[in-house]
């Protein structure tokens, strides 16, 4: 399964090396890191080309990572039925760039990007209906990005006077509190501030 | 006179509260008389973001957020995310335990159909089918309970196994449940499977081809019944699904008919490998050994100064979860459920995507019910088998 997977990614890099950035395999996973603008040239290749043939696009989601220069990560997970393969493509975008829409390549694409849209504000250009999904009409702001904060900012109430429901800021009895447990306990590499005597005591 | 009267098209609200929208749906429709022109489903009305609060949780405790996805087969959800953790964790849970696993699997997959078959059979009209379903899935409710206490929300499955072994005199009873359920598998096919009206409603309804439904994503039940005979227990077999012996039934038309004759015939096939699991279960943990994963023995914290140190640890820290990120499918009763789990090597996930399969199934709705009758979207609805805790998240 691995040497396949290796093979495919090889054979991959090699045929699309205009578009791609690279390849890995990790957790017998394929991984592709795509550039935006030659996206729907690999969407369709991997869709068509008779070695991939992932006609089957299961999910797409963004992950926020603050610190990078481009904030944004769009994966996208695809099927081959033909081959039983998976392969996962992953496209970086900043705050203020655009990723081509692939539902001309994927009709499934439509609500996968319009969510990803309304949870990370990731904007795709030429997408036939953009609109939020998940959360409320009207609602502002984008919930998963990791700025964003647990509680939102507004809540909803039935007002009894105006006979209808209400939006208000948000309101907590108490502050709200998140608890950090890590500690240089096993399993964790990273070293925690204050901790670096320790690790010179014992080399 | 030539009678010329304007036909303007009308907007017609589905939902949000509607018996046939299976939850809060809203779908607004719009009509050339009885027929859909276009449909567009608004999601979202049961949004409790989930996935947001998972990123503030340790990974023990994100686990009864699953059952309260999809609630008509919770430990099916619980499944995914504990196989993710486990891939990147690079652990392995004892052959007992991945053979209970597969064992509950299974079982929930029985009670999933056991509810959508009816719930498809009530929108269309027909009531006796979910009043006989819902007493044999009260019976299932008593096995949940009574291997981790809960009827519904179990967080049974856990990162390294599960909770706990089955309980004396389980195993004999879930076998004599699985033989006598054939019985009412029969009897629900009696009533449904040749029923001229049931036919008139289903046959050759929301029909989609292999193509395209694998365009538009589909997968598990829905898949299968356009004729791909795709199932990730088959194909990317986890757990102890290498073990057993069944066979995947495909439909032919990718109807509602066909949909509902491969859920039938997958009731059938779930038995088999209840029986299976039953039968070749092996002695043994049920949980991995593995102490910085798996709480310890009451017993050994009475007396080990480390098990109480690993107790206390696990249970206000969590265990660390290497960096890294899979996405980890498994075929849950709807279809391919998947988390897209990263880690940063902390104690709670970085990011948990959940892949429902209901949102792909939904998104094409308009696709399948566009030409049909207002009716029709109603048993189109039925067979995509919805659950909005899953699709909305």
């Amino acid at each position: 399964m691995n040497q396949a997977l290796q093979d495919l990614g090889e054979y991959i890099a090699g045929r699309l090396s205009e578009e791609i950035d690279g390849q890995e395999v990790a957790y017998d996973e394929l991984m592709i890191a795509a550039r935006p603008d030659g996206l729907i040239k690999t969407m369709r290749f991997l869709r068509d080309d008779s070695q991939c043939l992932f006609k089957c696009l299961v999910d797409i989601c963004g992950v926020d990572y603050p610190d990078r220069e481009r904030r944004f990560e769009v994966v996208y997970n695809l099927v081959s039925v033909a081959h039983n393969q998976r392969i996962r493509v992953k496209v970086p975008v900043g705050e203020n760039e655009a990723v081509p829409s692939v539902t001309q390549v994927f009709p499934s694409a439509d609500w996968y990007e319009r969510e990803t849209w309304d949870l990370y504000g990731v904007y795709f250009s030429n997408h036939p209906d953009l609109r939020r999904i998940l959360t409320d009409y009207g609602f502002e702001g984008h919930p998963l990005r990791k700025d964003f904060p647990l509680t939102g900012h507004v809540e909803v109430r039935y007002d009894d006077e105006q006979q209808r429901v209400v939006y208000e800021p948000v309101h907590l009895t108490q502050e709200f509190r998140t608890f950090d447990f890590l500690s240089p306990w096993e399993g964790m590499t990273r070293q925690l501030p204050g901790d670096e005597k320790a690790e010179e005591a014992e080399s | 006179m030539p009678a010329e009267t304007q036909i303007k098209n009308l907007t017609v609200n589905f939902g949000p509260q509607h018996p046939a929208a299976h939850g809060v749906l809203r779908m607004v429709m719009e009509m050339d008389g009885e027929v859909v022109e276009r449909l567009d489903p608004h999601i979202g009305l049961l949004h409790r973001g989930t996935e947001k609060l998972i990123e503030y949780k340790s990974y023990l405790q994100s686990i009864p957020y699953f059952d309260r996805l999809d609630y008509v087969s919770p430990m099916s959800l619980e499944h995914a995310f504990v196989l993710a953790a486990e891939k990147l964790l690079g652990i392995q849970p004892p052959p007992r335990g991945q053979y209970v696993r597969t064992l509950f699997a299974e079982i929930t997959r029985l009670t999933n159909h056991m509810f959508n078959v009816p719930a498809l059979a009530l929108d269309i009209g027909a009531m006796t089918p979910l009043l006989w379903a819902c007493e044999q899935r009260e019976i299932v409710m008593e096995f949940y309970e009574r291997v981790c206490g809960a009827r519904l929300h179990a967080a049974y499955f856990r990162v390294g196994g599960v909770h706990q072994d089955l309980p004396a005199g389980l195993a004999e009873d879930i076998m004599l449940w699985a033989e006598k359920l054939p019985a009412f598998i029969d009897d629900i096919e009696t009533l449904l499977s040749e029923n001229r009206i049931f036919k008139q409603r289903t046959v050759n309804i929301g029909s989609v081809s292999a193509e395209d439904a694998l365009a538009w994503g589909f997968s598990g039940p829905m898949l299968r019944a356009s004729g791909v005979p795709w199932d990730l227990r088959k194909a990317q077999p986890y757990d102890a699904y290498a073990d057993m012996d069944f066979d995947i039934p495909i439909g032919k038309h990718g109807d509602v008919y066909s949909r509902y004759m491969v859920r039938i015939a997958e009731m059938r096939q779930s038995l088999r490998i209840v029986k299976q699991a039953i039968e070749n279960m092996p002695d043994g943990p049920v949980m991995t050994e593995d102490g910085k994963v798996a709480p310890p023995k009451r017993s050994e914290m009475k007396s080990s100064m480390e098990a109480l140190i690993h107790h206390f640890k696990l249970y206000t820290e969590g265990f660390h979860v290497p960096a890294g990120e899979t996405y980890t499918a498994v075929e849950a009763p709807k279809g391919e459920f998947a988390v897209y789990l990263v880690s940063d090597g902390t104690n709670r996930p970085y990011r948990c995507k959940i892949r429902a399969p209901g949102f792909a199934h939904l998104q094409a709705m308009n696709f399948m019910c566009k030409g049909h009758m207002l009716a029709d979207s109603v048993s189109v609805l039925g067979s995509i088998d919805p659950v909005f805790g899953e699709i909305d998240r």
